[in-house]
């Protein structure tokens, strides 16, 4: 009977944590798209500066891992395919998983990494030092001059860094391709053109958003939430990461059952 | 309700306020009133609800029951999203300052001008150097607050709290951790900013000299409850047991039993009639 109980209140807690993600996020679109027509302005300079931050700097670091899955696959794809002479197909191989799913898991895991925990670190910073209280005690909500741009950047940069890692992905291929498979450069990236759907691109693209909302909410809601004292900091970055890592494959799961039935190839 | 109701040259009326964090009540029923260009300072010692006074009363945290008028609103009933007008109105220079470390001095101190008002950027200017040069920090705008000194942060932070033009001025612990002379220099800031804007101050502290230094009138807590409250001049000359023990700076005696501690409570409020009636006949 204890047992039961038990398990009734994580999933109490559990939904509860959802619940709070929810508000925080639908709090934040209410600054980013409703706001402005009612005289609370957005701040692209400080959307600049965030996606900045997240995107750009994030472009190198995310172009190598990329490049190296994309070969990894090709690699591993190339093992399975030879058995049955199919060679020639590990360019369409590569191209799905890199773009349906690959693409967007991993840059969401290397943001989560970069920004996720930054977020949850600067706001519980900001939150321990009382910057949070003197925004409050200005009559600036900390939502509007704090999540909201960060929300603007991540749905804004997580698909564009999504696109790239896609085609690094497929570049890292094509060095196995060209090397092993007998393509050259040009006719391996035609392969993979001609190998996808818009569909597949939009699949994960839309993944890559729904992963950004993601991350934010659980980065700047364990921010928020901070407690008190330097450790707190820490602790409320690990818990962001480790929060956002499953609950971006969670997401991740749930769309991709709803692409497959909604009528997936 | 009517005789509850704030009379005119009162700015801030407490009645009965009560707070609680969850189930733990940290004020048990607070009532005072501060008037227009008085310096009240709140002293108590650590735990005794002083900070969780101020929080209130600058509405970061939520009453559990109780009134608070500030200029005329009740922001103990106030929606959170209309506290914004009251708060445009008053200044708060928190502890550590809580200046924004990504922005320098002089964007520290214009941003709530940027964010609530519509001035040309050049009038903006303008007023943030008039600010900074108030609290004698002129020329330092282009520094990031890592680069000033703990009493530089502090008057930073009372530059940005001056910049609406605030009707009342909250200080949390203006002196605590500072030198014996940079504290000094603060507590001058703080007489001046009364003298030259005629405005009201609240301040907490437990810095004794500080507080004897800048307050007109003072409230100690205790405990969560008002222990006494009074002139500077009356709080300097009091009997009352707890506010001798707390301006004498004698250490609590061990409290072993809720029974005895019950006790010193009582024992306090009848002291304190006694007090106020010795008061009376005089």
């Amino acid at each position: 009977m204890e047992q039961v109980a038990e398990l009734g209140e994580s999933v109490t807690s559990g939904l509860a944590y959802i619940g709070s993600l929810a508000s925080l996020a639908s709090r934040a679109a209410y600054f980013a798209f409703i706001g402005p027509f009612r005289g609370k302005p957005l701040r692209l300079g400080r959307i600049v500066a965030q996606a900045m931050e997240v995107g750009v700097r994030a472009l190198p670091i995310l172009s190598l891992i990329t490049f190296f899955i994309g070969l990894i696959l090709a690699l591993q794809s190339a093992y399975e395919l030879r058995k049955f002479g199919a060679l020639n197909y590990v360019a369409n191989a590569v191209a799905a998983s890199m773009t349906r799913e690959l693409g967007p898991l991993i840059t969401a895991i290397l943001v989560i990494g970069r920004s996720g925990s930054a977020f949850a670190a600067e706001i519980g910073t900001m939150k321990v030092t009382e910057e949070i209280d003197a925004l409050e005690t200005m009559a600036i909500s900390p939502i509007q001059f704090l999540v909201t741009p960060k929300f603007l950047a991540m749905i804004i940069m997580l698909p564009c860094l999504t696109i790239w890692a896609n085609s690094m992905g497929i570049f890292g291929g094509a060095v196995f391709g060209v090397a092993q498979a007998d393509f050259t450069f040009g006719r391996y990236i035609r392969a993979s053109i001609e190998s996808l759907y818009i569909r597949d691109i939009a699949t994960g693209l839309i993944k890559s958003v729904m992963f950004g909302v993601t991350m934010t909410a659980v980065g700047c809601y364990e921010g928020l939430s901070t407690g008190a004292g330097a450790e707190q900091v820490g602790r409320s970055a690990t818990k962001a990461v480790v929060m956002s890592i499953f609950l971006v494959i969670a997401v991740d799961l749930v769309f991709t059952a709803l692409f497959f039935f909604l009528g997936g190839r | 309700m009517d005789n509850l109701a704030p009379q005119s040259g009162v700015v801030i009326s407490v009645r009965d306020l009560r707070v609680k964090y969850g189930e733990r009540e940290i004020l048990h029923g607070v009532d005072f009133d501060v008037t227009h260009g008085e310096t009240v300072v709140i002293l108590g010692g650590s735990g005794s609800g002083k900070s969780t006074l101020l929080r209130t009363l600058v509405g970061l945290e939520r009453p559990s029951s109780g009134h608070i008028w500030i200029k005329g609103s009740d922001i103990a009933t106030t929606p959170r999203d209309e506290l914004d007008e009251i708060r445009k109105r008053i200044g708060m220079s928190f502890q550590g300052g809580a200046l924004f470390g990504s922005m320098t001095v002089g964007e520290n101190v214009a941003l709530p001008l940027k964010e609530h008002t519509k001035l040309e950027d050049s009038t903006i200017e303008i007023m943030l150097r008039l600010k900074l040069d108030q609290v004698g920090l002129s020329g330092f705008e282009d520094y990031m607050p890592s680069q000033l000194s703990g009493g530089m942060k502090k008057r930073a932070a009372v530059a940005r709290a001056l910049a609406m033009d605030p009707e009342i001025l909250f200080f949390d612990e203006p002196s605590a951790g500072l030198d014996p002379i940079i504290a000094a220099g603060i507590d001058e800031l703080i007489l001046e900013l009364k003298k030259a804007f005629e405005m009201t101050i609240i301040v907490v502290t437990h810095e004794l000299a500080s507080a004897f230094l800048i307050a007109d009138r003072m409230i100690l807590i205790d405990k969560g409850y008002i222990v006494a409250i009074g002139a500077t001049e009356e709080m300097r000359t009091s009997t009352h047991p707890r506010v001798r023990q707390f301006l004498d700076r004698v250490a609590e005696p061990e409290v072993a039993h809720e029974l005895d501690y019950l006790q010193m409570l009582t024992e306090d409020s009848r002291h304190a009639a006694r007090g106020a009636g010795q008061r009376g006949e005089a």
